[in-house]
């Protein structure tokens, strides 16, 4: 019975989403329900995790080692728990500024909340999997409804090439992951993760086997984080995608492949093995793992100065943000990984807050959508900048704003891990990286106005923003009630 | 304890006040923020009342937990040279914002918000105790200060902004690798060696109530900032680091100075900011790098500085001239001054890595002179620009005949900045030049001969300047019908005057300030360097003597032991 409580939030999405779909059939033209019962199944979701988040480890594992009903397919608790929330508010923040947006489009249809869910479900999927199994379902469920969600405008010639690309590529980055999976199972025999670390441990596995395979699945894992050099998809899908589902996509989607990797990471790489191949190996990994992050915040942070499209600049600069994440792969102990849960909270705040921005004075058919558009933006709406500003700061790394808080995090962790030279990359990407960030502040303040400037409609967005900009200003002033907690869900 | 809370947060909660105040409403928006700032004034009036000059060490300290598991704290404190400079920022603020009142004609609101946060962030630099406090308050500087020059400035206002940013952003990020790795070798290395460093220091210990003697090393903190417990324990790292991380912290530093060759954002930055900007500019926020130098640089790493002191004063001394003779072939008035500083911030650098008594001294009081001097001539030029719109010192000309008032004042200024004997400004460059000579660091006379070429330089170039714009004929009749100063600017001029005329007659009121902890930040220099055990160290000396007397005998022992075990004392 334990066991039903601790796995209540994959159910509960799970079955909301199903019924989400049904109730397509039965309202007929209206939009409202749908979206209102996604909004609600999300809370409910994000209820249920988090009550399970605050059950101690040792209960659940108690309660599951012994005859588990889910065969130990399944993690529960602390981090798993964390990361649902993190989705559903993603979710939530998604669902509450797109309404708006697919009004002004004029393009509202109820499976786009359905796909959503799903998306999310898949998420929780992955956070909650223990089992390689399970991960690869978590990992389809949502590529399968991002690729969908991706094409979304199926008039627009651009939305559609991003669907097309998107798929097309992620087919085969899936391809590279099944392919990992089968290798790691044939090196040890099983594709239970838990049974995995032991037998790394243990050193009964083949060693080469296991090296190939998760060289694999990193690479298939670093297409979904959109990690250099399998990024190039990223811009383009990003660019082609409804606005708030770019938002959704680059930190709900992100996180999802972060928290994939933990788990990977945690379960297979041993630094500290007694067999010298197995802690060499290892070493080879995180180093390989180190210079996919420092080379994906390069490349982002560069290619982002040069474009011209604010939705591109934030797909590149998505992109760099993918690098720092990475960095708490690296240092692969718990102050890394707590890094990841913060940022990854704080980047969802300022990543959706600004693409929710975007969305509002982009008009139909991807209108507004240039730098230039945003010249005096401050002068018409003060508040709307203001707040953009705020997600830049935040983006660009500039304290009190707590993105500042989620870099300093992963510096402290990847120096505690002996990556002295990732933290001054780092360092350096993000002085790039104020170039453009602070380029949009410029635009949108300190030059004159257009003479047409996009007439904007809140609405429900408003509330997404006002939780994005609080939670940034919140957790960039008390950034420890985040840190100390995510310190301890490892 | 309350003063210190008071004058730093009064700005941010002014700034955050006016938020709520709606736009348009001009008047009410001056007149809060004016009173807020007077009133952050007469606090931290109040805040040097209570301040006890011959107590060596920080009071007022505050300790509250922010970061557990960073072991990063709310920690801000005073001692006798950062309570000079809160002052000052106190002092100068007000009289900046009613510059403001004739400068800023658009967005007003937003201005005074920018420029509450500004004074927020710069107290808060001066009174941090935590390095990861002092990075976020250095940083909160950038915002309100790149808003302030873009969106109020002169004509290439977006390219200085942007300059200035940058150039801040890149030295402030290096620095901040540094503090990192700096808690992190601390918590790592050097309290898992020797525990005992803050274990039997009583004082430190305050700071950890959940910690006691007995504790198990396990439960030490692993990473720190707390600048306290840093530089007790600094002095433990391998001379190698220090190096890297000496250089770090001195980057951001003397971008911040700005020291020769990093100055280039500086006169950007000054000509195109609007008058109340240059005057914080000029006033405060360059006295930051050099308060780093000495809080952070000469203190935390002072192994290091012996290493670094004379290429940094030469970069100083290089300074002073340059400055000086670039500012002699300005044609702009703002330019000019601008280039002054960079010329008058070398004295103070020169002085700080003196490492003498006098040095430091004369450093700080030459960023309180530099802070008044530079800042009234900064508003005597805004003065000039609001009534003509120009800076270019060829369309003045003859102005004693029609602004009588304007000259006298703006000759205070100029001579004060020159360094007449009897205004602020000789004091400071006196002393500083005195230690130079002195100073058994940098062991040459060179640095004070080359230097006080820069007084003469000065003398030339201001001299110059002063009597092209005031003297001789009216040549261009846009003069002739110039007003002469306003009320309000009287209010403004009047007292950085009282306190020009102060600091140079009777300096002592306040040298004594800061006289206690820079002899006590000299001795500790003095003793590492002659191989003598620290005992000097303000914040040992200061534990009470009581039962615990005999433990703090043993410490010394302690200490003195693990720094020959670890080379540094060996082969003095």
């Amino acid at each position: 019975m334990q066991e039903w409580i601790f796995s209540s939030p994959l159910i509960l999405i799970s079955a909301f989403a199903i019924i989400a779909m049904m109730l397509i059939v039965f309202t007929g033209n209206r939009n409202a329900p749908v979206m209102y019962f996604s909004l609600i199944s999300l809370v409910i979701t994000a209820i249920a995790s988090a009550y399970t988040m605050f059950i101690p480890q040792e209960t659940i594992k108690s309660a599951t080692s012994v005859d588990s009903i889910f065969a130990n397919m399944l993690l529960y608790g602390s981090y798993s728990a964390f990361f649902d929330v993190i989705f559903c508010l993603a979710g939530i923040l998604t669902i509450l500024a797109s309404r708006n947006y697919l009004h002004q489009e004029e393009y509202e249809h109820k499976e786009y909340y359905v796909l959503i869910l799903f998306a999310i479900t898949g998420m929780i999927f992955i956070s909650h999997s223990n089992n390689l199994l399970m991960l690869f379902i978590g990992i389809e469920t949502m590529s399968i409804a991002f690729y969908i969600l991706a094409g979304y405008f199926r008039f627009e010639e651009r939305s559609v090439e991003s669907a097309l690309k998107y798929f097309l590529l992620g087919a085969f980055a899936t391809g590279f992951l099944v392919y990992g999976m089968a290798l790691i199972y044939g090196a040890c025999g099983t594709l239970d993760l838990s049974l995995i670390n032991s037998k790394v441990l243990s050193g009964d596995i083949h060693q080469l086997y296991l090296l190939i395979g998760l060289g694999l699945v990193i690479i298939g894992l670093a297409f979904k984080v959109a990690a250099f050099p399998f990024h190039l998809w990223a811009p383009d899908v990003y660019e082609g995608a409804p606005t708030p589902i770019t938002g959704f996509m680059s930190t709900a989607g992100k996180s999802a492949a972060l928290i994939a990797f933990i788990i990977i990471s945690k379960n297979t790489i041993n630094l500290n093995s007694i067999i010298p191949e197995i802690a060499k190996a290892s070493e080879t990994l995180i180093f390989i793992v180190a210079v996919i992050s420092a080379s994906t915040m390069l490349v982002g942070n560069i290619v982002a100065l040069v474009q011209k499209n604010v939705k591109r600049m934030l797909a590149y600069s998505s992109i760099a943000h993918a690098g720092y994440l990475l960095m708490g792969v690296v240092a692969n102990n718990p102050r890394g990984w707590a890094g990841i849960v913060f940022y990854a909270t704080i980047y969802l705040f300022m990543q959706i807050g600004a693409f929710i921005i975007i969305g509002l004075i982009e008009k139909k058919s991807f209108k507004y959508l240039n730098l230039s558009d945003y010249s005096g933006l401050s002068k018409h709406y003060p508040l709307l900048s203001g707040l953009m500003a705020l997600f830049m700061f935040s983006l660009a790394g500039i304290p009190p704003m707590a993105g500042f808080f989620g870099k300093y995090y992963l510096f402290v962790a990847a120096i505690e891990a002996n990556y002295l030279w990732l933290t001054v990359v780092a360092v350096i990407s993000s002085i790039i990286s104020m170039y453009f960030y602070i380029g949009l502040i410029i635009y949108m303040y300190f030059n004159e106005p257009n003479e047409d400037i996009p007439s904007v409609k809140t609405g429900l967005s408003g509330i997404s923003l006002a939780i994005a900009g609080f939670g940034i200003l919140f957790f960039g002033i008390f950034p420890g009630l985040l840190i100390d907690f995510a310190t301890k869900l490892f | 304890m309350i003063p210190l809370l008071l004058t730093l947060f009064l700005p941010l909660i002014c700034s955050i006040l006016l938020l709520f105040i709606p736009r348009g409403n001009n008047q009410a928006i001056k007149i809060i923020s004016l009173v807020f700032s007077v009133i952050t004034f007469l606090v931290s009036v109040v805040l040097y009342l209570s301040f006890d000059n011959s107590h060596n060490g920080f009071q007022f300290i505050i300790n509250t937990v922010w970061v557990k598991s960073l072991d990063a704290g709310f920690r801000i404190g005073l001692d006798g040279m950062s309570l000079m400079l809160v002052m000052l920022t106190t002092f100068i603020s007000p009289i900046a914002l009613i510059a403001s009142f004739d400068a800023i004609k658009k967005r007003e609101k937003e201005y005074y918000i920018m420029y509450m946060l500004l004074q927020f962030g710069m107290t808060g630099v001066f009174v941090a105790l935590d390095l990861f406090l002092f990075y976020i308050f250095w940083e909160i500087i950038l915002i309100p200060m790149y808003f302030i020059i873009g969106l109020w400035g002169g004509k290439n206002r977006i390219y200085a902004a942007v300059k200035f940013f940058i150039f801040t952003v890149v030295g402030s990020l290096f620095m901040l690798v540094a503090i990192v790795w700096l808690g992190y070798y601390i918590g790592n290395d050097v309290l898992v060696k020797s525990p005992q460093i803050l274990l039997q220091n009583p004082e430190l210990m305050k700071f950890y109530p959940d910690l006691s003697s007995s504790t198990s090393n396990l439960l030490l903190p692993t990473f720190t900032t707390n600048f306290l417990l840093i530089r007790e324990a600094s002095i433990l790292i391998p001379l190698e680091i220090q190096k890297w991380l000496f250089l770090a912290f001195a980057l951001s530093f003397c971008i911040k100075v700005p020291l020769f060759p990093l100055h280039t954002w500086l006169a950007d930055a000054h000509t195109e900011a609007p008058t109340p900007g240059s005057v914080i500019l000029a006033g405060v926020l360059l006295k930051m790098g050099t308060y780093g130098l000495i809080r952070f640089n000469l203190d935390l790493f002072p192994n290091a500085s012996f290493e670094y002191a004379s290429i940094i004063s030469w970069l100083a001394v290089i300074g002073i001239v340059y400055g000086a003779l670039v500012a002699m072939v300005q044609t702009d008035v703002k330019r000019l001054v601008a280039f002054s500083s960079v010329s008058h911030l070398g004295f103070v650098v020169l002085g700080i890595f003196s490492m003498t008594d006098e040095g430091i001294q004369g450093a700080i009081i030459q960023m309180i002179n530099h802070g008044l001097s530079t800042g009234m001539l900064f508003l005597c030029v805004g003065i000039l620009y609001e009534r003509r719109h120009t800076r270019e010192i060829v369309e003045f000309g003859g102005l004693a005949r029609v602004m009588p008032a304007f000259t006298a004042m703006f000759a205070i200024a100029m001579l004060a900045s020159v360094g007449l004997p009897g205004l602020n400004g000789f004091i400071g460059e006196y002393l500083t030049l005195l230690g130079a000579f002195k100073s058994t660091v940098l062991n040459s006379y060179i640095y004070t001969i080359i230097g006080a070429t820069g007084v003469i330089f000065a003398a030339c170039y201001l001299l110059f300047m002063f009597q092209k714009v005031m003297f001789g004929e009216i040549t261009n009749p846009l003069n002739k019908n110039l007003p002469d100063i306003s009320r309000r600017e009287w209010v403004a001029l009047v007292p950085i005057v009282i306190f020009i005329v102060w600091i140079g007659v009777y300096p002592k009121t306040f040298l004594s300030i800061s006289e206690t902890s820079t002899r006590s930040l000299v001795n500790k220099l003095d003793n590492l360097r002659e191989g003598k055990p620290l005992e000097s160290l303000p914040i040992i000396k200061e534990a009470k003597l009581d039962d615990n007397d005999y433990d703090k005998l043993d410490y010394e022992l302690l200490r003195f032991d693990i720094l020959c075990r670890n080379g540094y004392l060996v082969h003095h």
